[in-house]
């Protein structure tokens, strides 16, 4: 197998794809989390202000979604193909979300009237909160294992996916987004909104917090295999250390106003969460709750050589100019929202 | 119903839908380059104010594309499992450079075009409009590859077998050069090309009609009339190319295209006409000899026809192949001639003053909507029974997870959702074109309006 620096090229599109995923969640993760809290703002002009403070970038954001996806065809075609018609439902579900939210967003200030307005908040705060909910829904399946056949068939139930834990897995992730969310806004707004907003990042990081001392022992109770890497590899610990340490940050952070710190320290959180799950899963991708020899991996289910080092090079080009207009996007419309007469 | 026919009539229809999108962004953003670099260049307010009017538009029309987009890239995983095992390798790498080349580009520069006015240079505002530009520009590129693969597979081969099979990339450069990807991606843009300046076209013979805006809707037509007029003329003859990539790769779908049964003889050309399948003959007007014409430029030479293949191997909708192509190509030359008719005019310095003919182009734009989506209907169900032409027949492409009662219940909600936002963005798009370039107190307290108009009236 060809390697390059001493790692096999599956495992280098496995970190590819980890690497957009974490992109995909810091980013999307905030705007999502945004307007799964739309709701708590009562004001016109606080839902404006909030709006508009993901105006410029949600779109941007999304797309490491679509990367995301292309990424996961392009280098492990077996498990897009099985993971995707596994959970159609929720898949069909997300995308009709998608949908509305696109929607709602760019809709809700083409009419002045406030039933208007009030129905398009509604929509885009419920289809946000929805879409962080199926994401964490779709992880806690995948990190549990789902019944596959030897061909990578889904053979369960078409209600498979809500299971309990699964579910849990749900609500942590809307709650880890909620109070990534809750920061990005506390750094775009001002007065009272802004007041507001400190006191629901207080909210959502205790929220969050007890989430995932829940999932925890859910996890450690009940899905001891997925422990077993960091058990077997002491030092690993330092993950999970880390990440306590960086939920304290947040707080820490925020009571001394600087909320970049904070903002960066929620997006390490969420990092760390998905190397977690990286390391656990390795090399397996999609575990067969069947039997072990249909579980698939990263070697089993991936693309040729040679196609994977074609995108390698891509990735290697792509991704740094990707990086490079983000960041300028965002440089271009840092600090505090003014609204103006392009605003949503 | 079964999964495979449902599935079928569901990526048409989410396809389609997404299809609308697409060529008016690519198109539209055409004439945005065209009038932000002529703002820069002469500094004339008045085409700054197109395009902050026509970004407007775009924005709109951009949203609902890449929302619809998503489900297209979802849907092969989800309804087409086999297949995207089976393609991984070449379609994904094809979907993953599309993603990290093309979108990032585009979504990324769009936040600054839409919201960046008042926040960047004039010509950082430009250099956002045409990256926005090429991006799309780009997307067309990487997923029309992709689906040309599909049509004339080329730079692989097949590993394993039976349901292990799959392809994998030999040469890459051969799979993205295969051997009908660059016509059909020249025919792709320029579609988008003209169906994008022509939404241009009918919104400014809008104003003309009403008397309304018409300095700005006079100055709008005349780009827009340019890049359609060319346009047209030259997608007669990339259709043609087409056509000839068709007849030498898919004998089988240029002969449901002319509805030619014979299995080897002279091939007419219909004007119109109607497949009579049961008696394998077709009816209409015809040019005896016109496809070997066309095809070999000799009107003797025979061409393949129907009967030398496996009825198995033939597409299936004889008729919606042969008439989705035919108005394409008569849409395509009506085109022609009404865009060259007005250049006429405008040279002669009575553009604007037929009011029939103004009608024409406000309804005309539904006409290019009609053609790119014939001229896709065509092509791929022109490339049935195979999804992956002479290797992966359609009925084997599917999710075997998935059940009928699951597809028709997506299916249904996606009827649903498109017709909701369908409905909401006409009535918005109706809402941007009532409310005009300018904003009420622009014409209260601008001046700048006037004088612009003076300008532009002494030229
Ligand atoms: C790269 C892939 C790709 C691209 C760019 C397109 N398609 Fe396609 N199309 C497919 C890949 C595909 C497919 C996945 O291969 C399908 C699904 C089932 C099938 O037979 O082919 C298909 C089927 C399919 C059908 C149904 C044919 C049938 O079942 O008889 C229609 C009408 C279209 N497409 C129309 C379009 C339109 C309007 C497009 C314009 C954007 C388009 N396609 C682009
Ligand atoms: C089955 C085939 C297709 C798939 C899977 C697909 C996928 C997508 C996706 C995921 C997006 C959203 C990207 C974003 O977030 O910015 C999108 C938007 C877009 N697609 Fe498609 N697409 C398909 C067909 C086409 C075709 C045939 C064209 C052009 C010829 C095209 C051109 C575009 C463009 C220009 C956009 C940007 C949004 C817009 O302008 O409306 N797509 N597509
Ligand atoms: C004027 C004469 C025209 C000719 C001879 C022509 C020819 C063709 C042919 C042969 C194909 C099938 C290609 C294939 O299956 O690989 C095709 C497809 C297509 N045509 Fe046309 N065309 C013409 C005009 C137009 C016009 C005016 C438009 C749109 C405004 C258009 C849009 C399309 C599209 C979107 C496709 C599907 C994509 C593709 O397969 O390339 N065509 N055309």
């Amino acid at each position: 197998m060809e390697t390059f620096l001493n790692i096999d090229y599956p495992t280098w599109w496995f970190l590819v794809m980890g690497g957009v995923f974490t992109g995909y969640a810091i980013l999307d993760g905030f705007d999502l989390g945004a307007g799964a809290l739309h709701l708590f703002f009562r004001k016109e002009q606080s839902r404006r202000i909030a709006l508009n403070a993901i105006g410029p970038v949600w779109d941007g954001n999304e797309v490491w979604l679509v990367i995301g996806a292309g990424v996961l065809f392009a280098g492990f075609p077996k498990v897009y193909a099985s993971v995707f018609s596994a959970f159609y439902l929720p898949f069909m579900l997300f995308l009709m979300m998608i949908i509305l939210r696109a929607i709602s967003i760019e809709f809700r200030s083409k009419e002045p009237m406030a039933w208007w307005r009030r129905m398009w908040d509604v929509s885009y705060s419920l289809s946000s909160a929805t879409l962080g909910f199926l994401l964490g829904l779709i992880l806690g399946n995948l990190l549990q294992g789902i019944p596959i056949d030897k061909e990578g068939n889904f053979t369960g139930h078409w209600l498979y996916f809500l299971n309990p834990y699964a579910i849990m897995v749900g609500i942590t992730t809307l709650a880890l987004f909620m109070m990534h969310g809750a920061i990005y806004l506390v750094m775009k707004t001002e007065d009272r909104l802004y007041a507001k907003l400190t006191i629901l990042v207080r909210n959502t990081t205790i929220f969050f917090s007890l989430c995932v001392i829940l999932l925890t022992m859910y996890t450690l109770i009940y899905i001891p295999q997925l422990t077993n890497t960091i058990r077997e590899n002491q030092w690993l610990f330092l993950i999970p250390a880390l990440m306590v340490l960086a939920v304290a940050n947040i707080t820490r952070q925020i009571t001394k106003r600087r909320y970049i710190y904070a903002f960066v320290s929620s997006g390490v959180t969420l990092a760390l969460l998905l190397i977690l799950v990286a390391v656990e899963l390795y090399p397996s991708i999609v575990v067969s709750t069947l039997d072990p020899a249909y579980t698939l991996t990263v070697y089993n289910s991936a693309a040729s050589t040679k196609s994977l080092g074609i995108m390698l090079t891509f990735a290697a080009i792509g991704v740094p100019l990707v990086a490079i207009y983000t960041t300028f996007v965002f440089w271009t419309f840092k600090g505090k929202v003014k609204l103006d007469e392009a605003s949503y | 119903m079964d999964v495979e026919i449902l599935s079928r009539i569901q990526f048409a229809f989410t396809i389609a839908f997404h299809y609308i999108y697409p060529p008016l962004s690519i198109g539209l953003g055409l004439v945005l380059v065209i009038m932000e670099g002529t703002y820069l260049r002469t500094g004339n307010k008045l085409y700054e104010d197109l395009t902050r009017f026509f970004i407007k538009i775009f924005a709109l029309i951009f949203g609902i594309g890449v929302a619809t987009g998503i489900v297209m890239e979802f849907e092969f995983g989800t309804n087409w499992a086999t297949y995207s095992r089976y393609v991984g390798d070449v379609f994904g790498s094809a979907l993953a450079a599309e993603g990290i080349f093309a979108f990032a580009l585009e979504s990324g520069f769009l936040g600054i075009l839409l919201f960046g006015w008042n926040k960047v240079s004039p010509r950082v505002h430009f250099f956002s409009t045409v990256m926005v530009f090429l991006g799309s520009m780009f997307s067309a590129i990487w997923i029309v590859v992709a689906n040309s693969w599909q049509q004339t597979p080329a730079g692989y081969h097949i590993v394993g077998e039976g349901m292990e099979a799959r392809a994998e990339i030999t040469d890459f450069w051969a799979m993205v050069f295969n051997p009908s990807s660059v016509e059909r991606i020249l025919h792709v843009w320029v579609g988008a090309f003209i169906a994008g300046a022509f939404l241009v076209l009918s919104i400014s013979a809008y104003y003309l009609l009403r008397h309304k805006h018409v300095e700005f809707a006079k100055a709008a037509f005349k780009i827009a009339l340019v890049v359609t007029t060319a346009s047209s003329v030259l997608q007669l003859f990339l259709g043609h190319l087409s056509a000839e990539v068709v007849a030498e790769h898919q004998p089988a779908k240029l002969a449901a295209m002319e509805g030619h049964f014979e299995a080897s003889a002279p091939a007419d050309m219909y004007l119109f006409g109607y497949i009579d399948k049961e008696k394998q003959r077709t009816v209409g007007l015809a040019i005896p000899g016109g496809l070997s014409f066309l095809t070999h430029q000799d009107f003797e030479t025979p061409i393949t026809g129907l009967n030398a293949f496996k009825p198995e191997d033939r597409p299936g909708s004889l008729n919606i192949v042969f008439q989705t192509y035919h108005l394409m190509i008569a849409i395509g030359m009506f085109l022609i001639a009404l865009t060259l008719f007005a250049c006429y005019l405008w040279w002669k310095g009575k553009l604007f003053q037929q009011r029939w003919l103004l009608h024409l182009f406000m309804w005309g734009v539904i006409l290019p909507q009609l053609a790119n989506q014939a001229g896709w209907f065509a092509a791929e169900t022109g490339r049935q029974p195979w999804v992956v032409y002479g290797h992966l027949r359609t009925s084997d492409a599917l999710s075997k997870a998935v059940t009928a009662e699951q597809v028709l219940s997506s299916l249904i909600m996606f009827a649903f959702i498109y017709t909701l936002l369908f409905a909401l963005f006409i009535y918005l798009l109706n809402k941007k074109i009532q409310h005009g370039p300018y904003d009420k107190h622009d014409f209260e307290h601008n001046p700048l309006q006037e004088s612009m108009a003076a300008q532009l009236g002494s030229k």
